[in-house]
Order: structure tokens, then sequence, then C-alpha cells
């Protein structure tokens, strides 16, 4: 990927922060929106990106991260409706070319996979990689005493 | 007609017992168990305690076979992914969301779900009942004791197209002058009153209301 993408990304929780910092370690334009301005404190220092704080369900807010001229958009909020929302607002309505939500229920994301929005599943994804651990063997080591 | 209304609150209290009056079959989902125990209490309707975006919670609730899925919640994106969830998933034919957020009637309706804004509608009822738009206070005379107010006639108005004798106005009141393309009349009982023109009134505080009714037609 280019190192000059306009990213912005909803919710500066602990995904939200951590993505964030990469991302603007690595040269992109990063905003980060949350409703809540304390949040902004897991920002690291060199952290040189936006901070906006407001609710991303809110177009007025969507529209003052200049999210049309956005390269990628990642909803990371612990709220699964929000990041579908946002998701797909970002999609439809301003054309965002890359758009990927956070959603914890797996019942969801096949629903907004048929609506074309690309989910990260944790759950998922966690139990894809125990079972793939289980699958090779490659488990809790073997205890001494068997 | 079987209709599943997810929210909470006064509004949804009064819908229910206007849909359950009508014969419809009401499904309620509501978060607070709380409320729901004071709503199975009030109204004849069956109660879900859950959270309505849940595909299984409207599953529970019958969503499958519903007529109509009504989500009403204080939280816009709420009300977008229960009203998708329940056509996608569930095939529901009517589905209605409320944008809190004004601006998201029209960003749901985009996402392909028809949505309406009660602060949309609130806002016109009202400009349309009080005719903010229309009724300027020009200047009260003697601390209010009479008024001066200026009124732009609607097409709609009763008195649009009317001679001055043929309008009955109130006692003490008076049409001081009405500024037709910009001139000003002072008109006689043979001038007309026509659509677009700005009508100068001078009224009493006790007749103010019923002399504005006359030129607006509205029963406030």
């Amino acid at each position: 990927m280019k190192k000059d993408r306009y990213i912005v990304i909803v919710g500066c929780g602990r995904l939200g922060s951590d993505l964030a910092n990469h991302l603007s370690r690595e040269g992109h334009s990063v905003v980060v929106i949350d409703p809540v301005e304390a949040t902004f404190r897991s920002l690291s220092p060199d952290f040189s990106g936006f901070r906006l704080e407001g609710d991303a369900t809110q177009l007025a807010v969507l529209k003052e991260a200049k999210l049309g001229k956005a390269h990628v958009l990642i909803a990371t909020t612990h709220e699964d409706n929000v990041n579908l929302m946002v998701a797909q607002v970002a999609k439809k309505l301003f054309r965002v070319p890359i758009v990927l939500a956070r959603v914890f229920d797996p019942k969801r994301e096949q629903v907004y996979a048929r609506l074309g929005i690309d989910t990260v599943c944790p759950t998922s994804l966690a139990t894809a990689v125990f079972l793939q651990s289980v699958d090779q063997g490659a488990g809790p080591p073997e205890r001494a005493d068997t | 007609m079987r209709v599943l209304i997810v929210g909470s609150g006064k509004t949804l209290y009064f819908l229910c017992r206007n849909f359950a009056a009508k014969g419809y079959e009401v499904v309620i989902i509501n978060r607070n168990q709380e409320e729901c125990i004071q709503l199975s209490r009030q109204l004849s309707a069956t109660i879900i305690c859950g959270d309505g975006s849940d595909a299984g919670i409207l599953q529970d609730a019958g969503a499958m076979g519903a007529d109509a899925v009504l989500a009403l919640t204080p939280n816009d994106a709420d009300n977008l992914v229960i009203c998708q969830l329940a056509s996608l998933n569930f095939g529901v034919p009517r589905v209605v969301a409320s944008a809190n957020d004004p601006d998201n009637a029209d960003v749901f309706q985009e996402l392909g779900i028809s949505a309406f804004s009660t602060t949309h509608i609130i806002g016109s009822l009202i400009e349309q009942r009080a005719s903010i738009e229309q009724i300027t206070n020009l200047l009260p005379v003697d601390q209010g004791r009479v008024n001066i107010t200026e009124i732009i006639l609607e097409p709609e108005s009763p008195v649009a197209g009317k001679r001055l004798k043929d309008i009955e106005l109130p006692e003490n009141a008076l049409v001081a002058v009405v500024i037709r393309d910009d001139r000003p009349i002072v008109p006689r009982g043979a001038n007309d009153l026509r659509a677009g023109d700005r009508v100068v009134l001078i009224t009493l505080p006790e007749n103010h209301g019923p002399v504005l009714r006359v030129f607006t037609g509205e029963g406030m």
C-alpha cells in the first residue's frame, strides 16, 4: 500500500488507537473520530494525524472529517451497529474505495457480506486460529507427566 | 396485520395503543426489563425483552411473516440495522426507521430503508401552523396595547382574491397598508387582496390571534 493515503478511523479504543498509531507512523494521513475526547489519550505522542470529537453516525461529523476524500475507512467502535452504519454510509454515500468494519456478532457478518460491506469479526478470526492450532496439534504444550 | 415495533418511551406506548385499537397484532421489542414489565401491564401486545438488532431476538418476536417492522429507538445505527435485518434476513415487506438526526432520514433512504425524522415533521408542522415565516411583528405601540403586524398572503389564504369590504374582520382591527410589487396602497373597501401581498395590520392583543386567522385561514 502506498504510504500517503488518507485514512479515517472511527472509534479510538484499543483497536482504533493502535491502528491509528501504526498507520500514522507509516506515513499516512490519519483522522480518528470518537465522541469521547479522553480516548484520544491512547494515541502515541508521535501520532501526527487529526483527532475529531464527534458521533460518526451523524452525517455532519463525517463531512467534517472530509470522508469524501478518504481512501480508506475503518470502523472500529465497540458497537456493531455503529460500525455497520458508518461503513455503509462511507461506501454508498461517500464512495470510499476501501471500507472495513469490525463486527463482533458473526451472525451479522453474514448479512453484511450480502450488502457488500467487508467486515472483520474478531470472534470468527479467533475461532479459525484456535481450530487450526487444534488441527495441527500445535495446541497447548503437552504435559510432562503424560 | 402484524406489526413489530422496536423502541421505548411514550411515543411507542401511544402508537401501540393506537395500533391495537385498530385491531393490529402488535409485538414490542424493548431492551429495558422494567419498561417491558410496565408495558406488558398497560398494553395487550406481546412484549419481548432484548436487543432488536439481534437476529435471534427478531426471530423470537416473529419477524418471519410480520407485515411491518418499525424501528423507533433513540439510536440511529440501531434503527438502520434493525430494518436491514428485518428486510434482508426475514423478508419483511415494509420496514420503517426513525432518524433521530434529521440528516439520517436521507442517509437511510439512500441505503434502501424508508425513514422519517420526527424533528423534521414537528418542525414543518410548527411552521405551517404558526406560519412563522409569513408573519412578522413589526412593532408594539403603547407598551404592547396595539400591535402592528405584517403578513404575507399565501395563495391558499382565504382572503386572497377578496375585496376588503367582503372580508369579515373582528372589531378593532384594521388593514392599514397593502404592499404589492414594492408599492404601498392604503386600501379602501373596493380594493382586493392578492396572494403575495404584504398586508400591514393594526390589531389589539385581544383580537390579534383571530385577526391573523382570518388572513392565514389556519385554526390555531
